[in-house]
C-alpha cells in the first residue's frame, strides 16, 4: 500500500493510539516547504523512458500514461530526476 | 523477464518520508521494498531510515516495519521471521535495512550469529559511510583520508588515518548462501540482487553503497553521479558470493580519474597529491586482488 495523508490528525491525548504508530503508511505532513527549486517535466521531449522515476529518492514521480508526473506534495526537489534525464526533458524552476 | 524499471512494482512503500532531498540511503530502501513487496516485514536499527521513517504519528512505510535495537537488526529478523514460520505465514520476506555503522561496528555480532544459523532473512547495509544520522562520526566503514566530525582534518592529520572495513568478505567468509555489493548509481544491477536474494533461502546480505549529500559535501542531486563515479574511478566494485566464489558483475574498461571522484566532495577536499596517490595504490592493489580472485 502507498502511504498517503490522512485527514486524522491527532492534536490532544485523547488522540493517540494505544500503541507506538497508527496504521502502515499514515502520513500527516506534506514536503512540498521543503524545496526552493520544483522540477517542471516537458511532455514533448519525454520518451518515457522512466529513469527519473526509479532514481527518485523519494518516490514521487509516477507513471502516469506513456509519461511521467511529479506528486509536488512530497518532492523535495532534489534535482537527481533533472540530471538523470538524458534528453534534458525536466528543468528545475524557482519555488515564487 | 529481467526486471526494470518498466516492470518494477508501482507501488510506494517508502513514501513521504523525511530523509534530506537527495538521500541514497532512502533510495536503496524505497527500491528494494519495491523488489519484495508488499508482504516485506521491514527491521530498521537507530539510523537515518528509522529517524526519518517514524515520525510519531507519521508512519511513512506501507508495509510492515519496525524499529530494532541499534545492535539487534540481524537478530530482530531472526525473530520475525521465527514468529511468522511458528504463525504458518510462509508468503513473507523478512528485510532489514541498517547503515555502515549499524552494521559493521554495532551490528556486527548479530548478524554474524544470524549468518551461523542461516536465517532465512535479507540483511541490507546501506553505507553511506560515516554515522551520519547523529552528525557524521566515523564508522568503520569510512574510507581512508574522509573528514567527518570525529577525525577532522587539520595540518598533521588529514582525515580518517584508517581503511575502509572489507565487510563484504568479511561476511562471505561466513559460508552465507549469497552476499553482493551494489550502488545506487546503478539500480538496475541493485534491483536484480534484491530479485535474485528474494528467492534464495537462507541468509543473504546485500551492501550498498549510498552517498549522503550531507555527509559527503555534495549537493543534493549529485547523489546517483558520485554513486557512478565511485564504481567507475575503482574506489567500489559491484560483485557477488554465491556457492563458494565470487563474481564480478562489472568490469570497467579503464578507471576513471580517482581525483576527480574525491575533490569533487567537501570531505575529501583537504587531500594532498600524496593522500590521492596512497588512494590509488590501495584500489590497484584491491583490483589485482579482485581480478585474481573474482570470476
Amino acid at each position: 500500500m502507498k502511504p498517503y495523508l490522512r485527514d486524522f490528525i491527532p492534536v490532544s491525548f485523547a488522540d493517540i493510539p494505544e500503541a507506538t504508530a497508527y496504521e502502515a503508511g499514515y502520513l500527516v505532513t506534506k514536503n512540498a516547504g521543503w524545496r526552493n527549486v520544483r522540477p517542471v517535466i516537458d511532455a514533448q521531449k519525454c520518451v518515457g523512458c522512466l529513469n527519473c522515476y526509479l532514481y527518485c529518492p523519494d518516490g514521487v514521480i509516477y507513471r502516469d500514461g506513456s509519461k511521467v508526473a511529479i506528486d509536488y506534495d512530497f518532492c523535495k526537489g532534489c534535482g537527481i530526476c533533472r540530471n538523470i534525464c538524458k534528453l534534458n526533458a525536466i528543468t528545475m524552476e524557482a519555488e515564487k | 523477464m529481467a526486471i526494470s524499471a518498466k516492470t518494477l512494482n508501482e507501488t510506494e512503500f517508502f513514501y513521504g518520508h523525511k530523509a534530506c532531498a537527495g538521500c541514497g540511503g532512502s533510495l536503496a530502501v524505497r527500491i528494494a521494498l519495491k523488489v519484495l513487496g508488499e508482504n516485506a516485514v521491514a527491521v530498521l536499527p537507530a539510523g537515518c531510515m528509522s529517524a526519518v521513517g517514524f515520525n510519531f504519528p507519521q508512519l511513512c512505510f506501507g508495509n510492515n516495519a519496525i524499529i530494532s535495537t541499534f545492535a539487534g537488526t540481524a537478530s530482530m529478523l531472526t525473530g520475525v521471521e521465527a514468529g511468522l514460520r511458528a504463525q504458518g505465514i510462509t508468503d513473507f520476506h523478512a528485510v532489514g535495512f541498517a547503515g555502515d555503522g549499524g552494521t559493521a561496528d554495532i551490528g556486527l555480532q548479530a548478524l554474524s550469529g544470524a549468518i551461523d544459523r542461516n536465517d532465512d532473512i535479507l540483511y541490507i547495509c546501506y553505507d553511506n559511510e560515516a554515522y551520519m544520522n547523529t552528525g557524521i562520526q566515523k564508522s568503520s566503514l569510512t574510507p581512508f583520508g574522509a573528514r567527518t566530525t570525529t577525525t577532522p582534518a587539520g595540518k598533521n592529520i588529514r582525515g580518517n588515518l584508517r581503511t575502509k572495513k572489507n565487510l563484504f568478505e568479511i561476511v562471505a567468509a561466513h559460508g552465507i548462501p549469497y552476499a553482493a555489493t551494489a550502488s545506487v548509481g546503478y539500480l538496475n544491477d541493485f534491483m536484480r540482487k534484491v530479485e535474485k536474494a528474494k528467492h534464495i533461502r537462507g541468509t543473504k546480505y546485500i551492501h550498498i553503497l549510498a552517498p549522503c549529500p550531507t555527509g559527503w559535501g555534495v549537493s543534493t542531486d549529485e547523489t546517483v553521479d558520485v554513486a557512478k563515479e565511485v564504481v567507475d574511478c575503482g574506489l567500489w566494485y559491484l560483485a557477488e558470493y554465491e556457492n563458494g566464489e565470487f563474481t564480478l558483475n562489472h568490469q570497467p574498461k579503464s578507471f576513471s580519474d580517482v581525483s576527480a571522484y574525491l575533490k569533487r566532495q567537501s570531505r575529501f577536499k583537504h587531500l594532498t597529491d600524496k593522500d590521492i596517490e596512497i588512494i590509488t595504490q590501495s584500489r590497484d592493489k584491491k583490483w589485482e586482488f579482485i581480478r585474481k580472485n573474482f570470476k
